[in-house]
This record gives C-alpha cells, structure tokens and sequence, in this order.
C-alpha cells in the first residue's frame, strides 16, 4: 500500500522544514545580547562560595566607582575541563583556573590570552594560594598521619582525577615530591608508591568538588586528599564534629592564577571592567574575603587574624623549585603517555 | 507442552504462592527503584520548610533554569513534532531509495550516547571545531549558547514523535489517502484533513514523551552548555550546581518540579491510554 513518491513533493515539504529548523537555532542565539555589562567568570572547582562573596563586593565597588552596573556570571567545573570549554568557545572574560597550566592551554590554543599572561600581575598572577592536606573522620579512627599511611592496607582514598581536575594534579605533585624524600630519590620505589597509592582510590570524580562530595555526603572512604580551603569549608558546611584535618609533613605550594581572555573581553568591550575585577582580587577588601573562604591570601595584613591563626605552618615546596614549572610538570606527568599514565593501574 | 499449560492455567488462582511471589518482587521493585526516590526528592526539598522551598524556586537563578527549560522545550518540541510527522509519513506512505537507511537515522540518537551526541555538536561547532571560523566570522554562537542547547536536546528526542507515529501509520494502511487523492484532493490537503487526523492521539503521546526528555535531559545538554549559572543552565544541570554548592534543600526543590514533571507526563500518559486506548493499541501494532 504504499505511493511511489513524487519528485517534487520531497522537496516542497522538507526544504521549508529545514529553512524552519535553521532559523529557530540560529536566530534566537544572536538575539540574547543583554544591555548591562556582563563579565563571565569561567572558574574552578571549589571556588563557589569564594566568588559568590568577592562578586558581591565587586560589584558595589564597581557601582560606586564608574557608577555603571554589572553582572558577573560564574561557572565552575574541573580546572582542565573549564579550560577546554574556554578552548572551545565558552565566552569567558577571566579565567580564574586551579593552575597555570589550564591557562597556558588556552593562551597557547587559542591564542585569546597573552603568552607572558602571568607576569601581568602580581605574585605570578596568583592573589592566592593554598595548599594540599588529608581530610578523615572525626578521631581520626585509620590513624592516618602522612602521605605513608595513605597506601596501608584497608585505606580509601578519595581524590579527584588529575586528567581534568586541577586540585588533583596538585595532589599527585604533592605526593610526588613526598615519596622522593622518603625514598632518597629512589625512582623504582618513587613509582611504586605511586601506583599503590592510586590502586587505593575507589572513585576518581572529574572535579575537586565531586571528590569532596563523594566523601563528606556520600560517606566514600577514609580519607580525602584535598584542597586546604575545601578541607576547611567541609567542615563548615558538615559540622566540625564530623571531620579532622591532617596536615603532612610535606605540601605543595598551589597558586591558582587568574587572567584575562582579552581575545573574548576585547571584542565584547568588558576589557577594562575584566581587568579592574581581576585587580580587585589583590585589595585589602577582598584579601580578607580570600582568608574567610579559607585560602591563604598574599597579603595576610589585610585579614583577619583568627583566619590566618587557621593556617597550619608546613614545608611547602613550589611547582617552580620541585618541578621546573608547570609546563615541565605538565609534559612530564600528565600529558598522555606521562607519569601518571604509566602508573596508574586501577585494581579490579 | 500441554501439560505445563494447563498446570500453569490452573495455578492461576488467587492464593497461589508463585504469583504472590511474582506480585511482591514486582511491586517491591518498584517501590524500591522507583516511588522510593520520588518521595526522597520531596521529602528533601521541604526537609528545610515550606519557606524555604519556596525561597528556592524564586532564586533568580532558578527561575532563569526555569524559563531557559521551557524555552528549549518550546523550540524542540514543536520542530520534532514537525521532522517527526514528515518522517514519519515518508517512511510509511512512500517507497523511495534509502527509506531503511532514514528508519535507522531516526533511531540513531537512542543508540548514541548523549554525551557523545554533545561531544559532536563541540566538534562541529566549537570555536576549534569544523565550522568554529566560519561562525566566529559571522558572530554566531551555537555552542554554550541557546542554540547549541537546543540542537543536543533535538538529537534526543528526535525519534519520540517518529517512532510513535510510524507503527500507527503503517497499521492504518493508505487507503483512506488514496481514496482522498482520487477524489481530487491535493497531497498536501490529503496530509492535513485525512492522514494527520488519523494519527492524532499517537501524535500527542509522542509529543508527551518527546517534552519529558526534552526538559530532562542532562548528558548532551551538560556538555554544550558551559555552566553558566543563570544564563546557560537548564533545570537538571541547575540540580547538580546546587547540590554541589551543599545546597541540598534547594537541589531538591528545583528537582522536585522536574519529578512534578514526570508525575504530569504519567497522568496525561494514563488518560490517553484509557480514553483511546484502541487508537493507542493500534498505534503500537498489536
């Protein structure tokens, strides 16, 4: 039963279709420009709340000193895969990643961030810093005090993984730099720690805040390898009775930077109010915020001081001294056929 | 053969153990897998207070996921309802080259995964992808942007209204539409006043599944969107910011009017079923 199709009836009734189709897609993205100026914030992980409260502040400064509104848009996800999405298209006017290497990709793919992008402010472009610590349950009942204890039997670790999450790739460094102390240098048994401390994450989440929830609200495992800040606000959000923080003999010193896309913020016109926000970061104002959400801010005059009495003293080692910088670290271990590819063997 | 038959006729009474069994497992399941969630999602949303809740679905950011689901769905819908139809009616009314390889097409995005389907618009329209220069050239934004939501929530629910329409199609045969071109009426007079009318209720329960999926999906979406909160955030990526931020009660209530979603999409479901149950039987071959 059934009509040998019509040459001509095909073409009459689909080519108006796909005309339809174009033009609902295409017409209505051009036509969402909004009129107050708008910055977009392509962030990291665990900087929610940090943002949500420097945003607040920026925006009345900005109000008072061009008498101009302005919205600032956040979005969050791993370091390296917010990095892609600017890398693909996403409209950011700043980056404010976990480290220098998501921003090198960008500036070096897309070429909308200058290269010399991190002396272009202060202290490596970084207004903060934090470090790595352990996050366990209350009273510390697997007894875990240093990097050491993580691979012994019956330990799960919690941690992120370092292909897109920043934090992690902090992590693994830390880690790194602690096994080649302990075993004088000793490259064979460098690696097999490695390897043995990864064979004991049961679930490697895409981001620092998958990691965390995945611990705090999902009750995963003995212990979370964490961003200080976010060890910190863990216990503010699930009660200071539920978690300890161990800080290890050893530690990374982790600057995650900020810069401007001038390749987006140029076009848009938010050139300057992009910069001015970026600089924002290293005033007194916001400094005292940074040490609130429990980062370690450049300028710990301007804080508090019950916040900064927070900050544990240990032996940090830097990206730079350790490593030879961010873009060695990130060839050597985490490019695909790195370290961590070569070491990583998930068990089961 | 026979006697398994009868044996299994006769256990068919009442109080039989083995379908009591079958009974409980089924409904266990279900209250387990199923209603349990349900009744979470609301449990959870008004764990903090009716206040709360409320406070929570008139966030800015929230009512912006609002009106960008029902905007992305007010877009799709209506262009699969429009694809589906002319698919569906290629496919069962005409015999043409390459009618087996578009039936395949229409199924593809329920085989493909959506975050791959995501991946692909990335890929194609990106700012490193395929047509990313041309694009830019242009000022066009199609990825993190309405359009690029809007082109991965249409890959899913692409086969929703064709893949309801196609069996009911096929079953009613061309008869009625031959009789009405004899007649004198044009193709297109015959498509609106004879074949679109016949197929109306498998029509309308496509439509209702394709608008469930369009506003809760997540995978393809997650991909093309960027995050942006307020601007490019859908009701289910609006769910999982929130519930990453600790903000549980009001992950939950804006998860909560998706689950209101799916209990409507049930009800309308059942009383098309009961009302035309015949057209819908039909519809499905039986």
């Amino acid at each position: 039963m059934r009509m040998r199709l019509p040459a001509g009836a095909l073409r009459r009734c689909l080519l108006p279709l796909v005309a339809l189709l174009l033009a609902a897609a295409f017409g209505i993205g051009s036509a969402a420009r909004a009129q107050t100026q708008q910055l977009l914030n392509v962030s990291y992980d665990p900087t929610r709340e940090l943002y949500k409260d420097i945003n607040a502040l920026f925006v009345a400064d900005w109000k008072e000193k061009t008498g101009k509104t302005i919205v600032i848009r956040q979005s969050h996800g791993g370091s390296g895969s917010q990095a892609r999405s600017v890398i693909d298209g996403l409209g950011a006017d700043v980056v404010t990643l976990a480290l220098a290497a998501d921003i090198d990709a960008i500036a070096r793919r897309t070429g909308k961030i200058p290269a010399d992008w991190q002396k272009r402010l202060p202290d490596n472009s970084a207004p903060y810093t934090s470090t790595i610590v352990f996050l366990v349950h209350k009273g510390n009942p697997k007894g875990i005090k240093d990097w050491g204890d993580l691979v012994k039997d019956g330990v799960a670790v919690v941690m992120p993984n370092p292909k897109t999450s920043g934090g992690a790739r902090w992590n693994y460094l830390a880690a790194w730099a602690w096994a080649k102390r302990a075993y004088g240098g000793d490259e064979a048994k460098l690696r097999a720690y490695i390897t043995r401390l990864y064979q004991h994450v049961p679930v490697l989440d895409t981001g620092a805040r998958g990691s965390t929830t995945s611990f705090a609200q999902r009750g995963i495992g003995d212990v979370l390898v964490s961003w200080e800040n976010e060890a910190f606000l863990v216990k503010r959000e699930f009660g200071a009775d539920k978690f300890d923080i161990v800080v290890p003999s050893l530690s990374i010193l982790a600057e995650p930077p900020v810069a401007v896309v001038e390749g987006n913020a140029g076009p848009k016109g938010t050139l300057e109010a992009a910069r001015a926000y970026l600089n924002f970061l290293y005033t007194p104002k916001a400094q005292a915020v940074i040490a609130r959400n429990f980062y370690r801010p450049r300028h710990p005059e301007a804080a508090a001081p019950e916040d900064i009495a927070r900050f544990a003293k240990l032996d940090l080692v830097t990206i730079d001294g350790e490593f030879g910088g961010w873009d060695k670290a990130q060839a050597e271990h985490f490019a695909d056929g790195g370290t961590f590819d070569q070491l990583y063997k998930p068990q089961r | 053969m026979r006697d398994l038959r009868l044996s299994l006729r006769a256990s068919s009474g009442r109080s039989d153990p083995a379908r009591l069994l079958f009974f409980a497992l089924c409904f266990g399941f279900l209250a387990l897998f199923l209603l349990l969630p349900l009744l979470v999602t609301f449990v959870e949303a008004f764990s903090r207070g009716v206040g709360v809740y409320l406070d929570s679905l008139a966030d800015p950011d929230a009512r912006s996921a609002i009106r960008l689901t029902l905007l992305v769905a007010a877009i799709a819908v209506p262009l699969n309802v429009v694809i589906g139809i002319a698919a569906a009616w290629l496919v069962a009314r005409f015999e043409f080259r390459g009618r087996q390889l578009l039936v395949s097409l229409i199924d593809l995005p329920f085989s493909v995964s959506p975050v791959i389907a995501g991946l692909v618009y990335i890929l194609l329209f990106g700012a490193q992808g395929y047509f990313g220069p041309w694009l830019k050239a242009h000022d066009i934004e199609i990825v993190f942007a309405l359009p690029g939501i809007v082109l991965a929530t249409l890959f899913v629910t692409f086969p929703f209204v064709a893949r309801e329409l196609i069996p009911h199609m096929q079953a009613l045969g061309g008869s009625e539409e031959e009789a009405a071109l004899m007649l004198g009426a044009s193709g297109w007079r015959t498509f609106l006043h004879v074949s679109l009318p016949n197929v109306k209720w498998s029509l309308l329960y496509g439509v209702l599944l394709c608008n469930a999926r369009a506003m809760g999906e997540f995978g393809a979406v997650s991909v093309v969107s960027g995050r942006i909160r307020g601007v490019t955030a859908t009701l289910p990526l609006q769910v999982e910011i929130l519930y990453n931020e600790y903000n549980t009660a009001a992950a939950f209530a804006v998860a909560s009017l998706l689950a209101m979603l799916a209990l409507l999409t049930l009800v309308l479901k059942s009383i098309l079923e009961w009302r035309f149950a015949d057209s819908i039987a039909a519809a499905r071959g039986h």
